[in-house]
């Protein structure tokens, strides 16, 4: 579970952390990844881990248009720029609700028989859920993608040049607004991994990414905005947190122990465990 | 400076004028209906004004006020369903409580910054929610329902006519501004302003940072949980999803950003055009359950927020609002 996560938390630290913009709708983004899952598997009966790819292609799209349509604007704010990008995103969230019930009705949905639900598979005699375990593989590769391209690519050097003076990168010919569509197309096909790999186990419908979004903000700050590699320990660390109260508290007060130990963290290091800005 | 004093004397007078009009309105209006939505939008407009003051004059963006809100109304309801305490008493409970929790909370998150702040004031306010949720004594998820001891202003119940809850509405909406409107002019006001547009110099300048953001803290609270104990007393039932949750946090917040955050008419302004809206396009619409009225809102968020990120205030002055307060 923490890998998973770690899996979402990786979309929003590249949006939330690497370009610094707010994103509201993060758990919206999900809830449509999930969808796309689902329709998939119902109209073209394409299983759930082959079209795990073109959903994260398909969301890709989607995140450079929001970012072209909404964000560019929403970043061009001379004043209270935070407010502003908290407020379009977060009707763009209630947008996305909105259209979802419109389209997909609130019913809950979920996919019958994938190749990998309900299986388990036992390593040194310990039972583990499959899909979960696929879940976990993923978000492994694709952190370390991430983490790759960030540090190895021009790309990924461009992306971060540009959060931190945009001005500066625009007199070495980087044009801010491709990157930065680039980076929210990125991020927002590492949700749809995320997305495609939770809607194997997990009930869909219009309201389910409010509960993951937070848990998600929690993760990447807990690692500190700007680290890649804080995100993926945030998501671990949020899982294994996530566990241990479980066990101690009654299940409905899980969240607690995730929200305390973000607390006790900020209190002592401000800016997370590997934050940078 | 002067044009300064002119304005302040100027938005006195009108809010004076307003405020009469205001209290002329219920004369002519006598739907149940309209008089609900013209109560819930005085509410907001009080609440997004004691966020203002917090979030727009002193720069800390706090997305967890739905805990002051909770614990004002849980506090009157607890107060008046187990004691019989009347629910006066409870408001000012609720309100001291929540400044004294605004101030313990505040003295290790206002050391934060930035996101950092944020998501801890959303985190904080998501651990109350989660506590009610679970607290049996306080009905736990259930919530608390208010029994009906027949409508007196001492037990502040009404059930026959709103227009006793419309005229609390408006005071306590008119107090949050005046209270606002004095604070611009004092020292605190200054040093607020001063913290948001730059708290290191500020303090190197001799604003003590930390107190000036735990004075606003305290004043903001107090102020929510006075109208959370108000809501409870209106809808005479609360449950920790209809008092408590991280949406309330942000639908206190949007009539203040919307309008214009940081001035003061901002948070009246974007409450007259946020919640009839909402509130129309829920009825009318939202009856069909396909999310329409969602989309309607979303829409409009997004659009305004873009349009105008100081805030629809500045269709109103000649100048950016921004230029009508001394640097």
């Amino acid at each position: 579970m923490g890998l998973l996560y770690g899996l979402l938390a990786v979309g929003l630290a590249l949006i939330f952390g690497l370009m610094d913009v707010t994103n509201f709708a993060h758990g919206e983004f999900l809830m449509l990844a999930m969808y796309l899952t689902f329709f998939l598997f119902m109209f073209w009966a394409v299983d759930p881990l082959l079209s795990i790819p073109l959903v994260a292609a398909g969301m890709f799209v989607f995140g450079a248009v929001i970012y072209l349509v909404i964000i560019r604007f929403a970043m061009r704010a001379k004043a209270n720029i935070g407010m502003v990008q908290i407020f379009a995103t977060f009707g763009l969230a209630i947008l996305m609700r909105g259209l979802a019930q419109f389209f997909f009705t609130p019913d809950y949905r979920s996919i019958p028989a994938s190749m990998l639900g309900g299986k388990t598979i036992s390593i040194f005699g310990v039972f583990l859920p499959v899909a979960q375990l696929v879940g976990a593989l993923i978000s492994i590769a694709a952190f370390g993608a991430l983490y790759f391209f960030m540090k190895k690519t021009d790309f990924g050097r461009a992306l971060e040049a540009t959060r931190e003076d945009a001005g500066a990168v625009a007199l070495v010919g980087i044009d801010k607004n491709k990157v930065f569509a680039l980076g929210w197309g990125l991020g927002s096909a590492l949700i749809g991994l995320a997305g495609g790999v939770m809607a194997i186990f997990f009930y869909i419908y219009p309201d389910v990414g409010a509960s993951f979004a937070l848990i998600a903000y929690v993760t990447v700050a807990l690692g500190g905005f700007g680290s890649v590699f804080g995100a993926f320990a945030g998501g671990i660390i949020v899982g294994l947190v996530e566990a241990t109260t479980a066990m101690i508290l009654p299940p409905s007060l899980k969240s607690v122990g995730i929200y305390a130990v973000y607390l006790l963290v900020v209190f002592v290091r401000p800016r997370g465990l590997f934050g940078s800005i | 400076m002067d044009s300064f004093t002119q304005r302040r004397r100027r938005d006195l007078i009108l809010a004076a004028a307003l405020a009469a009009i205001a209290a002329c309105v219920p004369l002519f209006v006598k739907d149940v209906y309209v008089q609900n939505i013209m109560v819930l939008t005085l509410m907001y407009a009080a609440l997004s004004q004691a966020w203002n003051i917090l979030g727009g004059y002193c720069g800390q963006i706090s997305l967890g006020h739905a805990l002051y809100f909770g614990l004002g109304a849980y506090t009157t309801a607890l107060l008046f369903t187990k004691f019989g305490v009347l629910p006066w008493f409870g408001m000012l409970g609720g309100g001291i409580i929540s400044a004294l929790i605004a101030l313990a909370l505040g003295y290790p998150t206002f050391r934060l910054r930035g996101h950092y702040f944020v998501i801890a004031t959303i985190v904080i306010a998501e651990i109350g929610f989660l506590l009610f949720h679970n607290w049996d004594y306080a009905g736990a998820a259930l919530g608390i329902d208010i029994p009906v001891r027949g409508d007196s202003w001492a037990k502040f119940q009404f059930t026959r006519s709103k227009l006793p809850f419309y005229y609390f509405a408006l005071v306590f909406c008119c107090v949050a501004w005046f209270i606002t409107w004095w604070l611009e002019d004092s020292k605190w006001g200054f040093w607020w302003r001063a913290v948001k547009d730059n708290p290191d110099a500020a303090e190197s300048l001799g604003v003590v940072v930390f107190n000036s953001k735990m004075g606003a803290a305290a004043v903001s609270a107090f102020l929510t949980a006075i109208g959370g104990a108000f809501y409870a007393q209106f809808v005479s039932y609360i449950d920790p999803e209809s008092v408590m949750t991280f949406q309330f946090s942000l639908l206190m917040a949007l009539p203040a950003v919307l309008g214009g955050i940081g001035t003061l008419w901002g948070p009246v302004l974007g409450a007259v055009i946020l919640i009839p809206m909402t509130e129309l396009t829920r009825s009318f619409i939202g009856g069909s359950g396909r999310g329409v009225d969602l989309i309607l809102y979303g829409a409009v968020i997004v659009v305004i927020s873009l349009a105008r990120p100081d805030g629809l205030i500045g269709l109103f002055s000649r100048r950016p609002a921004s230029k009508g307060v001394p640097q």
